[in-house]
Protein backbone atom coordinates (compact mmCIF):
# COMPACT_ATOMS: atom_id res chain seq x y z
CA UNK A 1 0.00 0.00 0.00
CA UNK A 2 1.37 3.28 -1.22
CA UNK A 3 1.44 5.52 1.78
CA UNK A 4 -0.69 8.82 0.43
CA UNK A 5 -1.30 10.87 3.25
CA UNK A 6 0.67 13.52 4.45
CA UNK A 7 0.70 15.48 8.29
CA UNK A 8 -0.40 18.86 7.52
CA UNK A 9 -1.72 18.57 3.84
CA UNK A 10 -2.16 21.34 1.43
CA UNK A 11 -4.31 19.56 -0.84
CA UNK A 12 -5.94 16.42 -0.72
CA UNK A 13 -7.65 14.17 -3.07
CA UNK A 14 -10.23 11.29 -1.94
CA UNK A 15 -11.11 8.16 -3.72
CA UNK A 16 -11.34 10.39 -6.44
CA UNK A 17 -12.71 8.43 -9.81
CA UNK A 18 -12.55 10.44 -13.46
CA UNK A 19 -13.55 8.85 -16.36
CA UNK A 20 -12.99 11.34 -19.67
CA UNK A 21 -14.87 10.40 -23.30
CA UNK A 22 -15.54 6.82 -21.49
CA UNK A 23 -12.21 6.27 -20.40
CA UNK A 24 -10.90 5.67 -16.56
CA UNK A 25 -8.49 8.33 -15.74
CA UNK A 26 -8.08 7.75 -12.27
CA UNK A 27 -9.61 5.09 -9.63
CA UNK A 28 -10.10 5.11 -6.21
CA UNK A 29 -7.11 7.72 -6.34
CA UNK A 30 -5.93 9.38 -2.96
CA UNK A 31 -3.28 11.95 -2.82
CA UNK A 32 -2.57 14.42 -0.20
CA UNK A 33 0.27 16.87 -0.62
CA UNK A 34 2.07 18.60 2.05
CA UNK A 35 1.98 22.58 2.77
CA UNK A 36 5.18 24.42 2.14
CA UNK A 37 7.16 21.95 0.19
CA UNK A 38 7.93 21.39 -3.20
CA UNK A 39 6.08 18.09 -4.35
CA UNK A 40 6.47 16.72 -7.98
CA UNK A 41 3.51 14.28 -9.81
CA UNK A 42 5.33 12.11 -12.03
CA UNK A 43 4.31 9.19 -13.92
CA UNK A 44 4.38 8.08 -17.92
CA UNK A 45 2.59 10.10 -20.23
CA UNK A 46 -1.21 9.55 -20.23
CA UNK A 47 -0.68 8.18 -16.89
CA UNK A 48 -3.15 11.19 -15.51
CA UNK A 49 -0.84 13.97 -14.24
CA UNK A 50 -2.38 16.59 -15.80
CA UNK A 51 -5.84 14.97 -14.49
CA UNK A 52 -4.93 15.58 -11.01
CA UNK A 53 -3.79 19.55 -11.92
CA UNK A 54 -6.98 19.89 -13.50
CA UNK A 55 -8.77 18.65 -10.58
CA UNK A 56 -6.64 20.75 -8.13
CA UNK A 57 -7.81 23.93 -10.13
CA UNK A 58 -11.42 22.45 -10.55
CA UNK A 59 -11.11 23.07 -14.31
CA UNK A 60 -13.15 19.53 -14.45
CA UNK A 61 -15.06 17.79 -11.33
CA UNK A 62 -14.21 13.68 -10.08
CA UNK A 63 -16.88 11.63 -11.03
CA UNK A 64 -16.84 10.30 -7.56
CA UNK A 65 -14.97 11.45 -4.37
CA UNK A 66 -13.67 14.28 -2.83
CA UNK A 67 -10.62 17.40 -3.47
CA UNK A 68 -9.95 19.63 -0.95
CA UNK A 69 -7.72 22.69 -0.92
CA UNK A 70 -6.89 23.68 2.23
CA UNK A 71 -10.14 23.19 4.03
CA UNK A 72 -12.10 24.24 0.92
CA UNK A 73 -14.19 21.28 -0.83
CA UNK A 74 -12.77 22.21 -4.77
CA UNK A 75 -15.05 19.56 -6.56
CA UNK A 76 -18.42 21.84 -5.49
CA UNK A 77 -17.46 25.18 -5.94
CA UNK A 78 -18.94 27.12 -8.27
CA UNK A 79 -19.77 30.99 -9.94
CA UNK A 80 -18.07 33.18 -7.40
CA UNK A 81 -16.92 31.36 -4.88
CA UNK A 82 -14.74 29.51 -7.66
CA UNK A 83 -13.21 32.75 -8.70
CA UNK A 84 -12.42 34.06 -5.08
CA UNK A 85 -10.77 30.49 -4.57
CA UNK A 86 -8.46 30.64 -8.09
CA UNK A 87 -7.55 33.97 -6.91
CA UNK A 88 -5.59 31.96 -4.49
CA UNK A 89 -3.80 29.42 -6.86
CA UNK A 90 -0.95 30.01 -8.95
CA UNK A 91 -1.02 27.89 -12.27
CA UNK A 92 1.49 27.99 -15.03
CA UNK A 93 0.56 26.16 -18.02
CA UNK A 94 2.86 24.17 -20.17
CA UNK A 95 3.52 26.91 -23.23
CA UNK A 96 3.42 29.39 -20.77
CA UNK A 97 0.05 30.71 -22.07
CA UNK A 98 0.93 34.69 -22.64
CA UNK A 99 -1.48 36.87 -24.35
CA UNK A 100 0.29 37.85 -27.54
CA UNK A 101 -1.26 41.00 -27.39
CA UNK A 102 -0.14 42.46 -24.28
CA UNK A 103 3.36 43.06 -23.40
CA UNK A 104 5.09 41.27 -21.00
CA UNK A 105 4.03 44.59 -18.20
CA UNK A 106 0.56 44.26 -19.18
CA UNK A 107 0.46 40.13 -18.80
CA UNK A 108 1.65 40.39 -15.28
CA UNK A 109 -0.35 43.73 -14.25
CA UNK A 110 -3.59 41.70 -15.51
CA UNK A 111 -4.49 39.46 -12.35
CA UNK A 112 -3.84 42.52 -10.62
CA UNK A 113 -5.76 45.01 -12.82
CA UNK A 114 -8.69 42.56 -12.37
CA UNK A 115 -8.75 41.79 -8.98
CA UNK A 116 -7.46 44.92 -6.86
CA UNK A 117 -8.47 48.37 -6.52
CA UNK A 118 -5.06 49.25 -6.45
CA UNK A 119 -3.52 52.20 -8.40
CA UNK A 120 -1.53 52.42 -11.39
CA UNK A 121 1.39 53.44 -9.54
CA UNK A 122 1.34 50.56 -6.71
CA UNK A 123 0.86 48.04 -9.60
CA UNK A 124 4.07 49.50 -11.52
CA UNK A 125 5.92 48.75 -8.41
CA UNK A 126 4.51 45.41 -7.92
CA UNK A 127 4.80 43.92 -11.62
CA UNK A 128 8.82 45.47 -11.80
CA UNK A 129 9.10 43.64 -8.61
CA UNK A 130 7.69 40.02 -9.91
CA UNK A 131 9.73 40.65 -13.34
CA UNK A 132 13.17 41.36 -10.91
CA UNK A 133 12.44 38.13 -9.57
CA UNK A 134 12.05 36.14 -12.77
CA UNK A 135 15.28 38.32 -14.15
CA UNK A 136 13.27 40.10 -16.67
CA UNK A 137 12.75 43.46 -15.57
CA UNK A 138 14.53 44.66 -18.81
CA UNK A 139 11.79 42.57 -20.78
CA UNK A 140 8.76 44.70 -19.31
CA UNK A 141 7.93 46.58 -22.30
CA UNK A 142 8.45 43.64 -24.50
CA UNK A 143 5.62 41.29 -26.46
CA UNK A 144 5.87 37.82 -25.23
CA UNK A 145 6.53 36.85 -29.42
CA UNK A 146 10.33 38.84 -28.91
CA UNK A 147 11.49 36.45 -26.06
CA UNK A 148 12.58 32.88 -26.38
CA UNK A 149 10.30 30.03 -24.86
CA UNK A 150 11.97 29.93 -21.56
CA UNK A 151 11.95 33.82 -21.19
CA UNK A 152 8.23 33.57 -22.11
CA UNK A 153 7.55 30.79 -19.09
CA UNK A 154 9.61 32.60 -16.73
CA UNK A 155 7.04 35.72 -17.63
CA UNK A 156 4.31 33.08 -17.01
CA UNK A 157 5.30 32.28 -13.61
CA UNK A 158 6.03 36.35 -12.73
CA UNK A 159 2.00 36.13 -13.64
CA UNK A 160 0.71 33.42 -11.67
CA UNK A 161 2.89 34.72 -8.35
CA UNK A 162 1.35 38.51 -8.83
CA UNK A 163 -1.23 38.04 -6.55
CA UNK A 164 1.39 36.29 -3.83
CA UNK A 165 -1.01 32.76 -4.11
CA UNK A 166 -0.32 30.29 -1.49
CA UNK A 167 -0.52 27.16 -3.53
CA UNK A 168 1.46 27.28 -7.40
CA UNK A 169 0.59 24.88 -10.01
CA UNK A 170 3.38 24.05 -12.56
CA UNK A 171 2.25 21.88 -15.59
CA UNK A 172 5.39 20.17 -17.04
CA UNK A 173 7.85 23.44 -16.65
CA UNK A 174 10.57 21.72 -17.91
CA UNK A 175 9.98 20.55 -21.37
CA UNK A 176 11.63 21.69 -24.07
CA UNK A 177 14.34 24.09 -22.22
CA UNK A 178 17.96 24.62 -22.60
CA UNK A 179 20.28 23.40 -19.71
CA UNK A 180 20.06 27.08 -18.77
CA UNK A 181 17.08 28.07 -19.09
CA UNK A 182 16.24 24.77 -16.95
CA UNK A 183 18.33 25.78 -13.75
CA UNK A 184 17.13 29.05 -13.97
CA UNK A 185 13.39 27.38 -14.11
CA UNK A 186 14.47 25.36 -11.03
CA UNK A 187 16.25 28.25 -9.14
CA UNK A 188 12.82 30.40 -9.32
CA UNK A 189 10.81 27.20 -8.48
CA UNK A 190 12.33 26.52 -5.55
CA UNK A 191 13.08 30.46 -4.13
CA UNK A 192 9.10 30.94 -4.76
CA UNK A 193 8.43 27.79 -2.63
CA UNK A 194 10.67 29.21 0.16
CA UNK A 195 10.84 32.66 -0.26
CA UNK A 196 6.68 33.55 -0.21
CA UNK A 197 5.95 30.25 1.94
CA UNK A 198 3.76 28.52 -0.85
CA UNK A 199 2.86 25.12 -1.80
CA UNK A 200 4.27 24.37 -4.75
CA UNK A 201 2.98 21.28 -7.53
CA UNK A 202 4.97 20.27 -10.39
CA UNK A 203 3.49 18.03 -12.67
CA UNK A 204 6.16 16.91 -15.27
CA UNK A 205 8.15 13.29 -16.13
CA UNK A 206 12.02 14.89 -15.72
CA UNK A 207 13.07 12.41 -13.34
CA UNK A 208 16.58 14.13 -13.20
CA UNK A 209 15.05 17.71 -12.81
CA UNK A 210 12.58 16.24 -9.70
CA UNK A 211 15.76 14.56 -8.26
CA UNK A 212 17.34 18.05 -8.07
CA UNK A 213 14.42 19.93 -6.75
CA UNK A 214 11.07 18.05 -5.03
CA UNK A 215 11.15 17.26 -1.08
CA UNK A 216 8.64 14.77 -2.28
CA UNK A 217 7.08 12.68 -4.93
CA UNK A 218 4.27 10.73 -6.19
CA UNK A 219 4.48 8.57 -9.06
CA UNK A 220 0.72 7.50 -11.14
CA UNK A 221 0.50 5.05 -13.20
CA UNK A 222 -2.59 2.86 -14.74
CA UNK A 223 -5.23 4.99 -13.03
CA UNK A 224 -3.82 4.52 -9.63
CA UNK A 225 -0.56 6.27 -7.10
CA UNK A 226 2.12 3.70 -7.80
CA UNK A 227 4.97 4.98 -5.60
CA UNK A 228 6.07 7.96 -2.86
CA UNK A 229 8.62 9.01 -1.25
CA UNK A 230 11.51 11.32 -1.74
CA UNK A 231 13.44 11.34 -5.01
CA UNK A 232 16.36 8.96 -3.33
CA UNK A 233 13.58 6.61 -1.80
CA UNK A 234 11.89 6.68 -5.37
CA UNK A 235 15.57 6.32 -6.95
CA UNK A 236 15.94 3.21 -4.71
CA UNK A 237 12.65 0.85 -4.99
CA UNK A 238 12.58 -2.37 -6.27
CA UNK A 239 8.95 -1.52 -7.42
CA UNK A 240 9.08 -2.52 -10.75
CA UNK A 241 7.37 0.00 -12.58
CA UNK A 242 8.76 3.15 -10.49
CA UNK A 243 12.45 1.53 -11.84
CA UNK A 244 11.70 1.75 -15.16
CA UNK A 245 10.43 5.19 -14.73
CA UNK A 246 13.28 6.69 -12.64
CA UNK A 247 15.63 5.05 -15.02
CA UNK A 248 14.11 5.45 -18.12
CA UNK A 249 14.38 1.72 -19.71
CA UNK A 250 12.61 1.13 -22.60
CA UNK A 251 11.44 -2.32 -21.60
CA UNK A 252 9.62 -3.14 -18.35
CA UNK A 253 5.75 -2.72 -17.27
CA UNK A 254 5.34 0.46 -19.47
CA UNK A 255 5.42 -0.93 -23.23
CA UNK A 256 7.48 1.40 -25.44
CA UNK A 257 5.09 -0.54 -28.89
CA UNK A 258 1.63 0.63 -28.88
CA UNK A 259 -1.11 -2.90 -29.05
CA UNK A 260 -0.74 -3.93 -32.49
CA UNK A 261 -1.21 -7.13 -34.68
CA UNK A 262 1.79 -9.72 -34.67
CA UNK A 263 4.55 -7.91 -36.75
CA UNK A 264 4.78 -11.05 -39.62
CA UNK A 265 1.19 -11.38 -40.18
CA UNK A 266 0.85 -7.36 -40.27
CA UNK A 267 3.84 -7.14 -43.11
CA UNK A 268 2.75 -10.50 -44.80
CA UNK A 269 -0.86 -10.35 -44.28
CA UNK A 270 -3.36 -7.63 -45.90
CA UNK A 271 -2.23 -4.82 -45.75
CA UNK A 272 1.41 -6.02 -47.89
CA UNK A 273 -0.61 -7.33 -50.70
CA UNK B 1 -18.37 23.13 -25.64
CA UNK B 2 -19.02 20.76 -28.63
CA UNK B 3 -17.05 21.27 -31.71
CA UNK B 4 -18.90 23.10 -34.30
CA UNK B 5 -20.78 21.48 -37.48
CA UNK B 6 -18.90 20.08 -40.54
CA UNK B 7 -20.98 21.46 -43.73
CA UNK B 8 -22.84 18.38 -44.95
CA UNK B 9 -23.67 16.88 -41.81
CA UNK B 10 -27.09 16.88 -42.42
CA UNK B 11 -30.20 18.89 -40.65
CA UNK B 12 -29.65 17.75 -37.25
CA UNK B 13 -26.92 18.78 -36.73
CA UNK B 14 -27.47 22.16 -38.33
CA UNK B 15 -30.30 22.87 -36.24
CA UNK B 16 -28.52 22.01 -33.25
CA UNK B 17 -25.73 24.07 -34.65
CA UNK B 18 -28.59 27.11 -34.45
CA UNK B 19 -29.18 26.14 -30.99
CA UNK B 20 -25.89 26.01 -29.80
CA UNK B 21 -24.78 29.54 -30.89
CA UNK B 22 -28.25 30.50 -29.66
CA UNK B 23 -27.51 29.44 -25.98
CA UNK B 24 -24.06 30.51 -26.43
CA UNK B 25 -25.55 34.49 -27.07
CA UNK B 26 -27.87 34.12 -24.40
CA UNK B 27 -24.48 33.18 -22.05
CA UNK B 28 -22.72 35.82 -23.59
CA UNK B 29 -25.37 38.47 -22.70
CA UNK B 30 -26.62 37.61 -19.33
CA UNK B 31 -22.17 37.37 -17.90
CA UNK B 32 -21.85 41.21 -19.59
CA UNK B 33 -20.35 43.17 -17.16
CA UNK B 34 -19.62 47.02 -17.55
CA UNK B 35 -15.83 48.00 -16.21
CA UNK B 36 -13.43 50.60 -17.06
CA UNK B 37 -11.13 47.44 -18.12
CA UNK B 38 -13.84 46.48 -20.47
CA UNK B 39 -14.47 49.82 -21.91
CA UNK B 40 -10.79 49.88 -22.69
CA UNK B 41 -10.96 46.64 -24.32
CA UNK B 42 -13.84 47.51 -26.71
CA UNK B 43 -11.68 50.52 -27.78
CA UNK B 44 -9.00 48.71 -28.96
CA UNK B 45 -11.63 46.02 -30.32
CA UNK B 46 -13.62 48.51 -32.26
CA UNK B 47 -10.28 49.81 -33.71
CA UNK B 48 -9.16 46.52 -34.90
CA UNK B 49 -12.65 45.50 -35.98
CA UNK B 50 -13.55 48.77 -37.49
CA UNK B 51 -10.60 51.09 -38.19
CA UNK B 52 -8.71 48.13 -39.87
CA UNK B 53 -11.75 47.67 -42.32
CA UNK B 54 -11.59 50.77 -43.23
CA UNK B 55 -9.48 50.21 -46.44
CA UNK B 56 -11.88 47.33 -47.84
CA UNK B 57 -14.99 49.21 -47.03
CA UNK B 58 -14.05 52.40 -48.90
CA UNK B 59 -12.44 50.43 -51.77
CA UNK B 60 -15.54 48.13 -52.07
CA UNK B 61 -18.07 50.83 -51.97
CA UNK B 62 -16.50 53.26 -54.17
CA UNK B 63 -16.24 50.57 -57.19
CA UNK B 64 -19.92 49.02 -55.92
CA UNK B 65 -21.21 52.26 -56.13
CA UNK B 66 -19.22 52.70 -59.62
CA UNK B 67 -20.62 49.91 -61.12
CA UNK B 68 -24.26 50.32 -59.91
CA UNK B 69 -24.36 53.74 -61.51
CA UNK B 70 -23.15 52.25 -64.61
CA UNK B 71 -25.43 49.58 -65.01
CA UNK B 72 -28.16 51.73 -63.67
CA UNK B 73 -27.64 54.50 -65.70
CA UNK B 74 -27.24 52.45 -68.59
CA UNK B 75 -30.63 50.57 -68.09
CA UNK B 76 -32.32 54.29 -67.38
CA UNK B 77 -31.41 56.03 -69.63
CA UNK B 78 -32.91 53.83 -72.80
CA UNK B 79 -36.78 54.57 -71.05
CA UNK B 80 -35.20 58.19 -71.08
CA UNK B 81 -34.70 58.58 -67.15
CA UNK B 82 -30.99 58.54 -66.87
CA UNK B 83 -31.71 61.19 -64.03
CA UNK B 84 -33.00 58.87 -61.80
CA UNK B 85 -29.62 56.97 -62.00
CA UNK B 86 -28.92 58.52 -58.63
CA UNK B 87 -32.53 57.50 -56.93
CA UNK B 88 -32.15 54.20 -57.31
CA UNK B 89 -28.36 53.99 -56.44
CA UNK B 90 -29.13 55.68 -52.92
CA UNK B 91 -32.18 54.14 -52.31
CA UNK B 92 -30.32 50.71 -53.22
CA UNK B 93 -27.31 51.61 -51.01
CA UNK B 94 -29.42 52.84 -47.92
CA UNK B 95 -31.61 49.94 -47.89
CA UNK B 96 -30.12 47.16 -48.83
CA UNK B 97 -26.73 46.62 -50.40
CA UNK B 98 -24.95 48.83 -47.72
CA UNK B 99 -26.38 47.09 -44.63
CA UNK B 100 -25.76 43.68 -46.84
CA UNK B 101 -22.19 44.60 -48.43
CA UNK B 102 -20.48 45.53 -45.18
CA UNK B 103 -21.38 43.38 -42.58
CA UNK B 104 -20.12 40.24 -45.50
CA UNK B 105 -17.49 42.22 -46.12
CA UNK B 106 -16.88 42.61 -42.03
CA UNK B 107 -17.62 38.83 -41.71
CA UNK B 108 -14.79 38.41 -44.48
CA UNK B 109 -12.18 41.27 -42.95
CA UNK B 110 -12.70 41.46 -39.01
CA UNK B 111 -14.68 38.03 -38.60
CA UNK B 112 -12.47 36.31 -39.90
CA UNK B 113 -9.70 37.51 -37.81
CA UNK B 114 -11.92 37.07 -34.54
CA UNK B 115 -12.21 33.62 -35.03
CA UNK B 116 -9.14 33.06 -35.80
CA UNK B 117 -7.96 34.82 -32.77
CA UNK B 118 -9.99 33.30 -30.22
CA UNK B 119 -9.62 29.83 -31.79
CA UNK B 120 -5.61 30.22 -31.59
CA UNK B 121 -6.29 31.75 -28.05
CA UNK B 122 -8.09 28.27 -26.89
CA UNK B 123 -5.55 26.32 -28.76
CA UNK B 124 -2.68 28.35 -26.93
CA UNK B 125 -4.52 27.85 -23.65
CA UNK B 126 -4.79 31.48 -23.14
CA UNK B 127 -8.30 31.12 -22.67
CA UNK B 128 -7.92 28.54 -19.83
CA UNK B 129 -5.06 31.04 -18.63
CA UNK B 130 -8.04 33.76 -18.31
CA UNK B 131 -10.30 30.85 -16.17
CA UNK B 132 -7.57 30.03 -13.85
CA UNK B 133 -6.85 33.68 -13.03
CA UNK B 134 -10.67 33.65 -12.23
CA UNK B 135 -11.19 36.07 -15.20
CA UNK B 136 -13.94 35.13 -17.39
CA UNK B 137 -13.16 34.87 -20.45
CA UNK B 138 -16.39 35.22 -22.24
CA UNK B 139 -16.43 38.44 -20.14
CA UNK B 140 -12.90 39.33 -21.46
CA UNK B 141 -12.27 38.16 -25.04
CA UNK B 142 -16.19 37.62 -26.08
CA UNK B 143 -17.86 40.65 -25.06
CA UNK B 144 -15.84 43.19 -25.68
CA UNK B 145 -15.45 41.61 -29.10
CA UNK B 146 -18.98 41.14 -30.27
CA UNK B 147 -19.90 44.93 -28.52
CA UNK B 148 -17.11 46.08 -31.01
CA UNK B 149 -19.16 44.11 -33.84
CA UNK B 150 -22.50 45.86 -33.10
CA UNK B 151 -20.99 49.62 -32.83
CA UNK B 152 -18.20 49.22 -36.22
CA UNK B 153 -20.72 47.31 -38.31
CA UNK B 154 -23.24 50.47 -38.72
CA UNK B 155 -20.48 53.04 -39.00
CA UNK B 156 -18.94 51.48 -41.58
CA UNK B 157 -22.14 51.10 -43.25
CA UNK B 158 -22.26 54.99 -43.43
CA UNK B 159 -19.02 55.18 -44.92
CA UNK B 160 -19.29 52.44 -47.17
CA UNK B 161 -22.78 54.57 -48.81
CA UNK B 162 -20.73 57.43 -48.72
CA UNK B 163 -18.02 56.08 -50.92
CA UNK B 164 -20.42 54.59 -52.77
CA UNK B 165 -22.56 57.46 -53.86
CA UNK B 166 -19.09 59.40 -54.56
CA UNK B 167 -18.82 56.36 -56.69
CA UNK B 168 -21.96 57.20 -58.63
CA UNK B 169 -20.80 61.10 -58.57
CA UNK B 170 -17.85 59.89 -60.62
CA UNK B 171 -19.31 58.09 -62.69
CA UNK B 172 -22.51 59.98 -63.45
CA UNK B 173 -21.80 63.30 -63.05
CA UNK B 174 -17.83 63.56 -64.25
CA UNK B 175 -18.24 60.81 -66.97
CA UNK B 176 -21.72 60.98 -68.14
CA UNK B 177 -22.33 64.76 -67.49
CA UNK B 178 -25.30 64.39 -65.67
CA UNK B 179 -25.99 67.84 -63.52
CA UNK B 180 -24.91 67.44 -59.41
CA UNK B 181 -27.52 69.62 -58.90
CA UNK B 182 -30.35 66.72 -60.36
CA UNK B 183 -28.13 63.82 -59.07
CA UNK B 184 -27.85 65.02 -55.20
CA UNK B 185 -31.50 67.09 -55.71
CA UNK B 186 -33.03 63.44 -56.28
CA UNK B 187 -31.06 61.68 -53.69
CA UNK B 188 -32.91 64.44 -51.55
CA UNK B 189 -36.41 64.28 -52.89
CA UNK B 190 -36.52 60.29 -52.97
CA UNK B 191 -34.98 59.07 -49.88
CA UNK B 192 -36.69 59.64 -46.81
CA UNK B 193 -34.65 59.49 -43.41
CA UNK B 194 -36.76 57.27 -41.42
CA UNK B 195 -38.25 54.82 -43.49
CA UNK B 196 -35.03 54.55 -46.25
CA UNK B 197 -31.78 55.35 -44.24
CA UNK B 198 -33.65 54.54 -40.42
CA UNK B 199 -34.44 51.43 -41.58
CA UNK B 200 -30.84 50.65 -43.35
CA UNK B 201 -28.98 51.73 -40.17
CA UNK B 202 -31.43 49.41 -38.30
CA UNK B 203 -30.34 46.80 -40.31
CA UNK B 204 -26.96 47.08 -40.36
CA UNK B 205 -26.83 47.02 -36.16
CA UNK B 206 -28.83 43.69 -36.74
CA UNK B 207 -25.96 42.66 -38.88
CA UNK B 208 -23.60 44.10 -36.81
CA UNK B 209 -24.73 41.71 -34.29
CA UNK B 210 -24.73 38.84 -36.49
CA UNK B 211 -20.88 39.00 -37.91
CA UNK B 212 -19.90 39.26 -34.58
CA UNK B 213 -21.88 36.78 -32.68
CA UNK B 214 -21.28 34.38 -35.04
CA UNK B 215 -17.39 35.03 -35.40
CA UNK B 216 -16.90 34.88 -31.78
CA UNK B 217 -19.18 31.54 -31.49
CA UNK B 218 -17.15 30.23 -34.23
CA UNK B 219 -14.12 30.95 -32.68
CA UNK B 220 -15.09 30.00 -29.15
CA UNK B 221 -16.02 26.24 -30.72
CA UNK B 222 -13.48 26.25 -32.97
CA UNK B 223 -11.23 22.88 -32.28
CA UNK B 224 -8.22 24.13 -31.01
CA UNK B 225 -5.88 22.72 -33.90
CA UNK B 226 -4.44 24.23 -37.13
CA UNK B 227 -7.26 22.58 -39.32
CA UNK B 228 -9.91 23.13 -36.38
CA UNK B 229 -9.42 26.80 -36.61
CA UNK B 230 -8.86 27.31 -40.60
CA UNK B 231 -12.36 25.24 -40.50
CA UNK B 232 -13.91 27.88 -38.05
CA UNK B 233 -12.77 30.86 -40.27
CA UNK B 234 -14.29 29.53 -43.21
CA UNK B 235 -17.33 28.72 -41.28
CA UNK B 236 -17.79 32.42 -40.01
CA UNK B 237 -18.07 33.89 -43.23
CA UNK B 238 -20.25 31.40 -45.05
CA UNK B 239 -22.31 31.52 -41.66
CA UNK B 240 -22.81 35.13 -41.74
CA UNK B 241 -23.43 35.64 -45.21
CA UNK B 242 -26.00 33.25 -45.58
CA UNK B 243 -27.49 34.19 -42.03
CA UNK B 244 -27.76 38.10 -43.00
CA UNK B 245 -29.23 37.48 -46.69
CA UNK B 246 -32.18 35.73 -45.02
CA UNK B 247 -32.31 38.34 -41.89
CA UNK B 248 -32.39 40.64 -44.49
CA UNK B 249 -35.08 38.89 -46.45
CA UNK B 250 -37.24 39.07 -43.30
CA UNK B 251 -36.87 42.45 -42.24
CA UNK B 252 -37.32 43.54 -45.66
CA UNK B 253 -40.32 41.94 -45.52
CA UNK B 254 -41.17 43.17 -42.00
CA UNK B 255 -40.23 47.00 -43.18
CA UNK B 256 -41.75 47.34 -46.48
Amino acid sequence: MVDSKAPNAAVALRDVTVRLGGRTILENFSLEIPAGQVTAVMGPSGAGKTTVMRLITRQIRPDAGQVLVGETRVDTLKGRALGRFRRNLGVLLQNGALFTDLTCFDNVALPLREHTDLPETLIRRLVLIKLQAVGLRGAAEMYPRELSGGMNRRIAMARAMALDPDIMLYDEPFAGLDPISLGVSLRLIREVNDVQDTTSVVITHDVDEVARLADHCFIISDRSLIASGTPEELAASDHELVRQFMRGHPDGPVAFHYPAPDIASDMLGRGAQ
Amino acid sequence: MSAPAVPGRGPMESLRQIGRAGLFLVKVISRMRFTRLQLAETLRQIYFAGVRSLVIIVTCGFFVGLVLTLQSYDALARFGAADATSTLLSLSLFRELGPVLTAILFAGRAGTSITAEIGLMRATEQLDALDLMAIDPLERIVQPRLIAGIIAVPALVLIFNVTALLGGVVYAVFLMGTDSLVFWGNIQSSVELGRDFGHGMLKSVIFGLIAAWLAVFYGWTARPTGEGVALATTQTVIATAIVVLFVDFVLSALML
